[in-house]
C-alpha cells in the first residue's frame, strides 16, 4: 500500500458531494473507513456472528476467539504489559467516565484536587465534574498559553499534596498542541500521582507505547483510527484494574451472584458488562492492520507534510487567523476568517464538497480563554493530500466572495 | 438546494448590518438563549405598553449570518405590532422552517413577505435550523414573561 494512492482504499471517496469530489477534512471528528474494515464487518455478520464469552457452540467459540485476538493485537500495538490491561468501551468518552467514576469513588475525597488543562475536550472535564460535585473535590486547570500550548511548568506549579490524579489530553483537538505527556508522567511519578491521557487525537497520529509513556490510563477512540463507530479502548495498568471497583454492573462481569453478596470477575471482564460490540471489536483488528501496513510513523509524517502545506497556504490569506502556534502540532488546523462566522464558512465550503467542522469542538473552556465563540477546523487524515488543501483554499476564497457581495 | 438560496442578498445584508442591535431603553420584557452546538448567543429586549403593543424591540447577540439575519428580520417585522400579531408571525415562521409550510398571515406587505420568506432555505439544512429559529423562540419566551 502506498500513501499517495491511499484514497483508493476508502470507498467513500468514490461518491460526489454536491456534484464535487469529496474533500474530507474532518478526521479529528471521525475518520473514514478503509474497505478492509467495512468488509470485515459484513463478513463477520455473514459468516461468524455470535455473542462472545457465553455460549459454547461453534460460532460462539469462533467469535470469542476473534474478539480476544483483537485484544491481543491491541495489546501488542499499544505495547501494554498485559492483555488484561486492554478494556473495550463504547468510546473514549466512556473510557474516561470509567476511570473518573471508579477511581474517583475510591480515591477522591472532599478537598482533593483533580488536575486537568484548559485544552481539555468536554469528555475529559465533565466526568471529573461529576466527581467534583459528588465528593466536594476541586478541579484545577493548567492554563493554556497564547500559542495554544500547556507548559509543563504550569502543571508542575499546580501539583500539590492534594492532587489525586492528572488528566490531560495527548493532542489538543483545537490548537493541535502535542503535550509532553512522557515528561508529565515522569513528573507525576515523582509525586506518586496517577496520570490519565485522553488519546482521542493522539492515538490516530502517533506511536503510542504504553510501557514507554508509563501512564496509568490511556483512552482511545477507535472511530478516529479508521475503525468502526461505537468502540473505544481504555488502557489501564493492571494494578488499577485489579484494585478499582467496576464501573457498570450487568451480565458477564460477575464471578458469583447471591442474594446477599456479589463478587466480580477479573479484569478485563470486570469492566466489560453486557453484550459487547462484537463486530466492531473484530473489525477493529483490520484498522490496526491498515495502520501497521502503512506504519504509524509514515502516516504521521505524511499528515505533517499536508498540515505544514495547509498552514503555509492559509497564512497567505490575510483575512485568515490560524488558532494556535504550538511547538509541535498534531493534524488539526483551526482558523477564523474576518467577519465570517465559522458556521457560515462550513456551510459554504460544503457546497464545494469540502467537509470541515465549525463550532467550539466541545472545548468551551478553551474558546472562552481564546475569546472566541467558535472556530472553523480542517483536520488531516491519512487520505488527505496537498491537492485537498488547494481545494480548501479555493473554497475559502469563494466563501469570502459570497460575503463581499 | 442552491447555496445562493440559503445566502440570499437580504440575509447577507441583515447579517452584516443587523437592525435594532443593542439594548432598548425602558424595556419591560427580555429573554436570552444560546446554542450549545456553536456557542451562538441572543438576548432580546422589548418594551410592551398597556395596549400590549411592542413599542420598542432590540437584541444583543453573536452568531452566524443566518442567526443574526433572523434576529434582525424579527425585530423589523414585530416592532410596533401587538402581541397577537407577534405570536402569529412567530408561529408562522417556526412552522415554515420546521414543517416547510408557507406563511399564512395575510396582513404582510409584499416586501415583508419577501423578507421573512428569505429564510425558508434553512429548511434544507437541519444543522442550521436552530440558527434561524433561536431568535423567534427567544422572542416568544420574552413576551410570555410577566
Amino acid at each position: 500500500m502506498d500513501i499517495k494512492n491511499i484514497k483508493n482504499e476508502f470507498p467513500i471517496f468514490t461518491q460526489k458531494i454536491n456534484g464535487k469530489s469529496l474533500i474530507y477534512l474532518d478526521s479529528a471528528n471521525s475518520s473514514q473507513k478503509p474497505k478492509t474494515v467495512i468488509d470485515r464487518i459484513s463478513n463477520f455478520y455473514e459468516t461468524e456472528y455470535s455473542n462472545v464469552g457465553r455460549s459454547v457452540h461453534t460460532l460462539a467459540v469462533k467469535a470469542t476467539n476473534r474478539f480476544e485476538a483483537t485484544r491481543d493485537l491491541v495489546k501488542k500495538y499499544m505495547n501494554a504489559a498485559h492483555r488484561e490491561e486492554i478494556i473495550f468501551t463504547k468510546g473514549a468518552t466512556e473510557a474516561i467516565n470509567l476511570v473518573a467514576s471508579s477511581y474517583g469513588k475510591k480515591y477522591i475525597n472532599k478537598g482533593d484536587e483533580i488536575l486537568i488543562t484548559e485544552l481539555e475536550h468536554h469528555s475529559n472535564y465533565v466526568p471529573w465534574h461529576f466527581i467534583r460535585s459528588e465528593k466536594g473535590a476541586v478541579i484545577k486547570f493548567a492554563p493554556v498559553n497564547e500559542n495554544g500550548d500547556v507548559e509543563i511548568d504550569e502543571i508542575k506549579k499546580l501539583i500539590s499534596n492534594k492532587t489525586k490524579i492528572i488528566a490531560i489530553t495527548h493532542i489538543s483537538n483545537v490548537t493541535g498542541a502535542v503535550l509532553p505527556i512522557k515528561q508529565i508522567v515522569d513528573l507525576a511519578k515523582e509525586k506518586n500521582i496517577p496520570v490519565l491521557i485522553d488519546g482521542t487525537q493522539g492515538a490516530p497520529h502517533s506511536h503510542i507505547d504504553m510501557q514507554n509513556i508509563g501512564c496509568d490510563f490511556y483512552a482511545v477512540s477507535c472511530h478516529k483510527m479508521y475503525g468502526p463507530n461505537g468502540l473505544g479502548i481504555l488502557y489501564a495498568k493492571k494494578k488499577w484494574l485489579d484494585d478499582l471497583p467496576p464501573y457498570q454492573g450487568g451480565g458477564g462481569m460477575i464471578n458469583e451472584v447471591k442474594k446477599d453478596d456479589i463478587t466480580f470477575a477479573e479484569s478485563p471482564t470486570k469492566f466489560e458488562p453486557g453484550t459487547m460490540q462484537t463486530a466492531e471489536v473484530v473489525s477493529f483488528a483490520e484498522s490496526i492492520n491498515f495502520i501497521e501496513k502503512l506504519g504509524i510513523k509514515n502516516i504521521a509524517s505524511h499528515e505533517n507534510e499536508v498540515l505544514e502545506y495547509g498552514l503555509e497556504t492559509l497564512r497567505r490569506n490575510n483575512s485568515i487567523n490560524i488558532i494556535g502556534n504550538p511547538k509541535s502540532r498534531g493534524s488539526v488546523l483551526c482558523f477564523t476568517i474576518k467577519d465570517i462566522h465559522p458556521h457560515d464558512i462550513a456551510t459554504i465550503l460544503d457546497d464545494d464538497g469540502v467537509a470541515i467542522r465549525a463550532g467550539h469542538h466541545c472545548c468551551q473552556i478553551l474558546h472562552e480563554k481564546l475569546g472566541i465563540s467558535a472556530t472553523a477546523r480542517a483536520s488531516i487524515g491519512v487520505y488527505n493530500d496537498k491537492d485537498d488543501i488547494d481545494k480548501l483554499s479555493e473554497a475559502i476564497k469563494k466563501c469570502q466572495k459570497v460575503f463581499q457581495s | 438546494m442552491e447555496l445562493k438560496e440559503l445566502y440570499q442578498e437580504i440575509i447577507l445584508d441583515h447579517g452584516k448590518n443587523p437592525r435594532n442591535k443593542g439594548k432598548c431603553d425602558g424595556y419591560t420584557n427580555d429573554a436570552k438563549a444560546h446554542n450549545p452546538l456553536c456557542g451562538d448567543k441572543i438576548h432580546i429586549y422589548l418594551k410592551l405598553n398597556n395596549e400590549k403593543i411592542i413599542e420598542d424591540l432590540s437584541f444583543e447577540g453573536e452568531g452566524c449570518a443566518i442567526s443574526l439575519a433572523s434576529a434582525s428580520i424579527l425585530t423589523e417585522l414585530t416592532k410596533g405590532k401587538d402581541l397577537s400579531f407577534t405570536k402569529k408571525i412567530s408561529d408562522d415562521f417556526l412552522n415554515m422552517i420546521k414543517n416547510k409550510t408557507t406563511i399564512t398571515l395575510n396582513s404582510l406587505t409584499e416586501d415583508q413577505m419577501t423578507t421573512i420568506s428569505s429564510l425558508s432555505g434553512v429548511q434544507e439544512f437541519p444543522m442550521r435550523v436552530k440558527c434561524a429559529t433561536m431568535a423567534w423562540h427567544t422572542l416568544l419566551s420574552a413576551v410570555e414573561k410577566k
